[in-house]
């Protein structure tokens, strides 16, 4: 085929690696949106509660204007959403067949307790405006917010049993009551043993907080870029002020919240994963470990390029010892390390976004208590612009951890010796227990080929660059038309025979369509 | 009653409520071109826009159970499929977004570029259902650890395109009861006829069908030998299809979506029995089939989804009732329009 033949030139470009690219387009387009509308929801349970308690009308206005762009959102979450579901199975056959067992029930679960319960109170908080009362719209808006916080539940437990397995025994598969034996290799797979201890493997409570944080600073983020905008512009005041007063409270405390979660998850990654905190800041000799502020790592010569560094910080930072010994990437087999640069750059990046929120919260804060935040435009735009980097921070994250788990996509426990310890062997190193675990090189479909991941590739780049155009010129159509008055919408809808149609027009012709024709 | 056949049997009740419920979605797009005007156009797509989305979920939750139940099927079937599920990845992904942005820009161009999208992708996703089902019937060649040997011209023989087309007649028709029961008006009278143009070709796809099937297909029936019984689903099955025009043309639409449901449940469960215990079967050595027992996770996993799907179930139940009874009744123009 004249397509395998053009890409021979890169041998590397093979089923393996084209699926891991198909994988990292689609996941990462997809995660532009979960966080949004996890973040998003927060925002709208707290509109829709003070509604409630207070009945004034402004609430109301904001709650239905974050609808309809939470709506938006959800939308082609829900589109992209999908793709990866399949593709476990078309592209990562293999792995599916590894480990479907463990991560199975935990899919099973996110479909069962969250993707239900976010879709159908979806259509109530959007279109359920004047069919239901207030109260059951707010509990809409719990419902959905509480549907997509499990959503993430459940897949930060599957993606980080993959991390740190724990709650399971790999086994031969059985076939009538013999393992199976294909060409002399026999079967194996992860079976579960304690479904809780999968549930609360090592490092999923710290993964998930540190995802929710993520998620509330983004969708703070994205409300307050919207609010700062109309405050620039003047228009809206009264609604943009409480509306960005809101993301600012959420967005402070979780950048703060962030830095201590931030610290904890530094610490669960060298307990668990050794050689991907050794990637994270380019420590390639065993040693006392600096961190790593701003360079270009050469795993060639090993070094860092233009390093500027804390030196001792991260023995500092994980045992509060700046000569404290911490494992490099030299006490790894070659074969076991993970890439250098990409998680490198993605931590550093994640990273240095997270300090510029700290910074930019707590003088938005600060300014907020004197009464003047408003009043200062350049920090205006920079919130308009501000989240940007807050989309780019989630998606880093996932990258320095996906990245940094290579070569790996199921990691392995360590050999060990009888009293517990992790095993070293003559040359220094530690040993993987390669069959507790999977290689990403094993992982993937052996019915595909090369030429049907690049179609698909093209396809999806295709679809979501117009999604994406799609998406940008629609949220910037509600936002050129902003919130609407409630107590206007009323006296129109009143009077006469218009009113009397009105009461029955429910159903407009989609879920971000509602509500907006007023 | 094992674990094993439990699961069977709820994966094919995900599946029969899936084809139920995205059926008429299915079906609405299908018929969504015949609409005459813009706000036509607008209403047929509104009729669905609430609901759409949930309806979408069995799917992914059919998936998921799949993928959890019986790992080495869905790892086989998806990875045998890559094209044709790539493809109706795109059919969902267009369908959502037609839905959804369709009515954002008020040019003639755009609406028409999304008024096409929702049929075609509405279209193809239902062809592609029925050669998925058809090729689970006919079986495909698999090797000894069950991964699938063939091409794509393996997947697009006769048989799976006629249940193809059987699947959009299918879709149409439910689409159009659907339809019919959420219009009024002109708008009700042009579904009308359509609905009995529907279930013309419905039937002869069907006719054909079953002849083929009976004929060609041995193992479709082989089962009814040990459970008598799924006689009675052909019995219900036929007397629904049958019931389906006395209701038309009594205008008891209604009680034709019912049917149309049943029978959709019906074809569903006769498809489970063909294939029972086979997930997958190997036709080139059915040696190689995955069948409920091999191509399944561990009991203890079977018992832990037995229990999510017992606490979860109940409330999708209740609160997906709760959803349709909040949006019942007619949908009526948009008097505001663009």
């Amino acid at each position: 085929m004249l397509l395998t033949e053009n890409l021979l030139f890169a041998e590397w470009l093979d089923v393996v690696m084209l699926s891991r690219i198909q994988f990292a387009l689609t996941i990462m387009f997809h995660y532009l949106f979960p966080p949004l509308t996890i973040g998003m929801g927060v925002v709208l349970v707290y509109l829709e509660a003070q509604y409630l308690r207070t009945r004034e009308a402004i609430y109301e206005e904001a709650a239905r204007f974050w609808t309809k762009i939470f709506a938006v959102n959800f939308a082609i979450g829900v589109a992209t959403g999908i793709v990866m579901e399949f593709e476990f199975g078309t592209n990562w056959a293999t792995y599916s067949r590894f480990v479907g067992d463990v991560f199975g029930s935990a899919l099973a679960a996110e479909g069962i307790f969250a993707f239900f319960l976010e879709s159908g109170f979806l259509a109530v908080l959007v279109f359920g405006w004047d069919k239901v009362s207030p109260g059951f719209h707010f509990f809409a808006a719990l419902m959905v917010s509480l549907g997509s916080i499990f959503s993430s539940i459940w897949i930060t437990v599957a993606n980080s049993w993959q991390q740190t397995p724990a709650g399971h025994h790999i086994v031969p598969i059985m076939r009538d009551g013999q393992p199976w034996v294909i060409n002399g290799e026999v079967i194996r797979r992860a079976e579960i043993t304690d479904f809780w201890a999968m549930v609360f493997n090592p490092s999923t409570v710290h993964r998930l907080i540190h995802v929710w944080l993520g998620c509330f600073i983004l969708g703070a983020a994205f409300v307050m870029s919207i609010s700062a905008w109309y405050l620039l512009k003047n228009k809206h005041r009264d609604f943009a002020e409480r509306s960005f007063t809101g993301g600012l409270w959420l967005a402070t405390i979780s950048s703060l919240a962030m830095l201590v979660s931030g610290h904890f998850q530094a610490h669960n990654v060298y307990e668990t994963q050794p050689a991907k905190l050794a990637a994270f800041e380019a420590h390639f000799k065993t040693g006392p470990a600096d961190m790593s502020i701003i360079g270009w790592p050469d795993s060639e010569s090993e070094t860092i390029n233009g390093n500027l560094a804390i030196p001792g910080g991260l023995s500092m930072l994980l045992f509060n010892d700046p000569d404290a010994t911490v494992i490099g990437l030299d006490q790894f087999r070659e074969e076991d390390r993970p890439p250098v640069a990409i998680p490198f750059f993605s931590y550093h990046i994640m990273i240095a976004i997270g300090m510029f929120f700290i910074a930019i919260t707590l003088l938005a804060t600060f300014l907020r208590f004197r009464n003047t935040l408003f009043s200062h435009r350049w920090l205006m735009w920079t919130f308009v612009f501000a989240v940007i980097p807050a989309f780019i921070a989630n998606e880093a994250g996932w990258v320095a951890a996906e990245v940094g788990r290579q070569p790996w996509i199921v990691y392995p426990p360590f050999e060990q010796t009888e009293s517990g310890e992790r095993l070293i062997n003559d040359a220094g190193q530690f040993v993987y227990d390669e069959e507790g675990g999977l290689r990403t090189t094993k992982a993937v479909s052996q019915a595909i080929t090369a030429e049907q991941v690049v179609g698909s590739i093209i396809m999806f780049t295709a679809i979501y660059m117009l999604l994406f155009v799609i998406w940008v010129y629609v949220l910037h159509q509600k936002i050129q038309k902003g919130p609407e008055s409630v107590s206007q919408e009323v006296t129109t809808d009143k009077p006469g025979a218009i009113g009397a149609a009105t009461a029955r027009v429910e159903h407009r012709e989609s879920l971000t369509d509602a509500k907006e024709q007023h | 009653m094992d674990l094993n056949l439990i699961w069977f049997v709820l994966l094919g009740i995900l599946l029969a409520g899936y084809a139920i419920l995205d059926g008429f979605d299915l079906g609405v797009g299908i018929l969504h071109p015949l609409a005459r005007s813009d706000e036509e156009r607008r209403l047929v797509m509104g009729s669905i826009g609430p609901i759409w989305d949930g309806n979408e979920v069995w799917l992914v939750t059919f998936g998921g159970a799949l993928f959890a139940a019986f790992p080495e099927a869905y790892a086989t079937i998806f990875s045998a499929f890559y094209t044709p599920f790539m493809l109706l990845l795109f059919c969902l992904i267009f369908r959502g977004v037609s839905l959804e942005f369709r009515s954002k820009v008020s040019s003639a161009q755009w609406r028409n570029l999304w008024d096409y999208a929702f049929f075609g992708s509405s279209l193809i996703a239902s062809f592609l259902f029925g050669v998925t089902t058809a090729n689970g019937l006919l079986g495909i060649p698999l090797n000894e650890r069950g991964e699938f040997i063939g091409g794509i011209h393996d997947l697009l023989r006769p048989y799976p395109i006629l249940i193809g087309l059987l699947t959009v007649a299918m879709f149409a028709l439910h689409g159009g009861l659907y339809l019919h029961l959420k219009t009024e008006g002109g708008t009700q009278r042009l579904f009308y006829r359509w609905i009995w143009h529907a279930w013309g070709l419905y039937l002869v796809l069907w006719n054909l069908a079953t002849m083929y099937t009976l004929a060609e297909i041995p193992r479709a029936t082989a089962n009814f030998n040990h459970a008598p019984w799924a006689m009675g689903i052909v019995l219900i099955n036929v007397l629904a299809m049958a019931n389906i025009p006395r209701c038309i043309y009594y205008k008891s639409i209604g009680q034709a979506f019912i049917s149309s449901s049943l029978g959709i449940a019906c074809q569903v469960a006769l498809v489970g029995i063909a294939l029972f215990p086979n997930l997958v079967t190997a036709s080139n050595d059915p040696a190689n089939s995955l069948t409920i027992y091999n191509a399944a996770s561990s009991q203890k996993t079977l018992t832990i989804m037995l229990i999510i799907a017992a606490i979860g179930m109940p409330a999708v139940i209740s609160y997906t009732t709760v959803v349709y009874w909040t949006f019942r009744g007619k949908v009526t123009e948009d008097i505001y329009g663009h």
